[in-house]
């Protein structure tokens, strides 16, 4: 049967690891190739690196970052943070990324996702909804790293990127991240249940059981995680562990 | 010897290309090519046809170089060893049937269907890392055994007619075709390439095949 996917998730900021990875001796903590040979030695089921700060004229760091990471890593690789049209897309591609990321582009103009699915398959399409509570069973999308409302219900938004073609809903709560608190469960289970894709539960987790819930209660196909494995609170294998004994399947 | 990555403007060959080239090294078998010259494709001692997206696209993308199609089914008709990866490998049926009803090489008699899980909950695409349950026995399966993962990302799926021609299934809501093979011809539905330890060893295997 297919497992349940966990994906460690690093913040890249002009080629270098934002908060570093500090669960194993590194020679260079900074290094997104070292960590994410880290990561796949660990036995994580994907990697994600997402581009903080990207802007036209620093582009050039994350391709270098993905191509020398496609050399040394052979595990499947969602790259994100600044793909605005169809060409970047297939520039990630080229560079070594399998998987390539929309964000506040896809919510401008939905559209992008279609051209994108058309051109390079619905496979390597994800789009991150970032999502914030506004009343109870209600979410709204934000975007520029949750600081932009933009009045676009969540359920309605993942519904319509996904009969767009996306291939993957990466979807993070904007009230849990770096909270610690674990997933917001309703908001998952809302999306997970709006769409035949898979959905990425995001944002929040502080415990392993955190993980565990976001699968049972809200419904998600992987969970991404960074700061609890960053800074080596948990392994991957603890992680994986603890899941299984929890009547989660995963790859161990 | 030399291992051609057959290049058709589908998608990403850098990971194929570092996969094959690190055990082509290990085990000092010569050059793994990335190309979309028929020419070269001609000289190939192990010809590998990778493929993402639709069935439709690569079909087309393929038919769109001049003399590659016939290059490639020149290759197999020498008896040299051909691999498939993910569409290339639904692209070794008889037919697609992903937007619209498209040839394939017909090298193994079969359609290419959507996934239909008898399970309504599970989502397609089918993604992810899915434990094999092997059928046959395989030379380029050695060392590789039940319920080894391997990483999956598709929504269709090739339906071999003739049950000699499955190697290898995953479940997800029944059965789904991971591998298929029939003589000099492999072909894998999961990408060895993306399968960490147990993707490196299939490589391993298949660039030391002699069939």
């Amino acid at each position: 049967m297919l497992k349940t996917r966990i994906i460690p998730c690093l913040d890249v900021k002009d080629g270098r690891v934002v908060k570093g990875v500090n669960f194993v001796d590194l020679i260079d903590a900074g290094d997104p190739v070292e960590s994410a040979k880290a990561y796949d030695n660990a036995g994580a089921d994907e990697l994600c690196f997402l581009d903080i700060a990207a802007t036209l004229e620093n582009r050039g760091t994350m391709f270098d970052v993905a191509r020398r990471t496609a050399e040394q890593c052979f595990m499947p690789l969602t790259i994100g943070g600044g793909v605005r049209v169809p060409n970047d897309v297939r520039n990630l591609l080229l560079a070594g990324a399998d998987k390539v990321s929309f964000n506040s582009a896809a919510v401008a103009n939905p559209d992008v996702i279609a051209q994108s699915a058309n051109r390079f398959g619905s496979q390597c399409i994800v789009v991150a909804i970032d999502a914030k509570t506004v009343s109870p069973g209600k979410w709204e999308i934000f975007t520029h790293g949750g600081r932009k409302s933009t009045g676009i219900d969540a359920v309605k938004f993942a519904k319509l990127v996904a009969s767009k073609g996306a291939g993957e809903i990466l979807l993070t709560s904007m009230d849990r991240d770096g909270t610690r608190d674990g997933y917001n469960i309703p908001l998952t289970r809302a999306i997970s249940d709006a769409v035949n894709i898979p959905v990425i539960a995001s944002g929040g987790v502080g415990s392993l059981d955190h993980l565990v819930e976001g699968v049972t209660k809200g419904g998600a196909s992987a969970v991404l995680a960074a700061s609890i494995f960053h800074f080596g609170d948990f392994t991957i294998k603890q992680a994986k562990t603890h899941m299984q004994n929890a009547g989660v399947a995963v790859r161990l | 010897m030399s291992t051609i990555i057959v290049d058709y403007n589908s998608g990403n060959l850098r990971s194929a290309e570092k996969s094959f080239q690190r055990m082509s090294d290990e085990l000092g078998v010569g050059q793994v090519i990335v190309s979309s010259d028929p020419n070269i494709v001609r000289k190939a001692d192990h010809l590998v046809l990778p493929g993402v997206g639709a069935f439709a696209d690569c079909r087309r993308e393929l038919g769109a170089i001049d003399g590659l199609f016939g290059a490639i089914e020149e290759h197999v008709k020498s008896g040299k060893p051909f691999m498939g990866i993910c569409v290339g490998m639904q692209m070794m049926a008889t037919r697609g049937l992903e937007h619209g009803d498209h040839d394939g090489f017909d090298w193994i008699k079969g359609d290419v269907k959507l996934i239909s899980p008898n399970d309504k909950k599970l989502k397609i695409p089918h993604m992810g890392w899915n434990n094999l349950n092997l059928t046959t026995k395989h030379p380029v399966f050695n060392g590789i055994k039940e319920n080894d993962h391997a990483y999956f990302v598709h929504s269709y799926q090739l339906k071999p007619a003739i049950n000699a021609d499955l190697l290898a299934t995953v479940d997800y809501g029944g059965k789904i075709t991971a591998a298929v093979a029939r003589e000099n011809i492999i072909g894998t539905q999961f990408h060895p390439e993306k399968s960490q330890s147990t993707g490196l060893r299939l490589i391993s295997n298949f660039l030391s095949w002699k069939p």
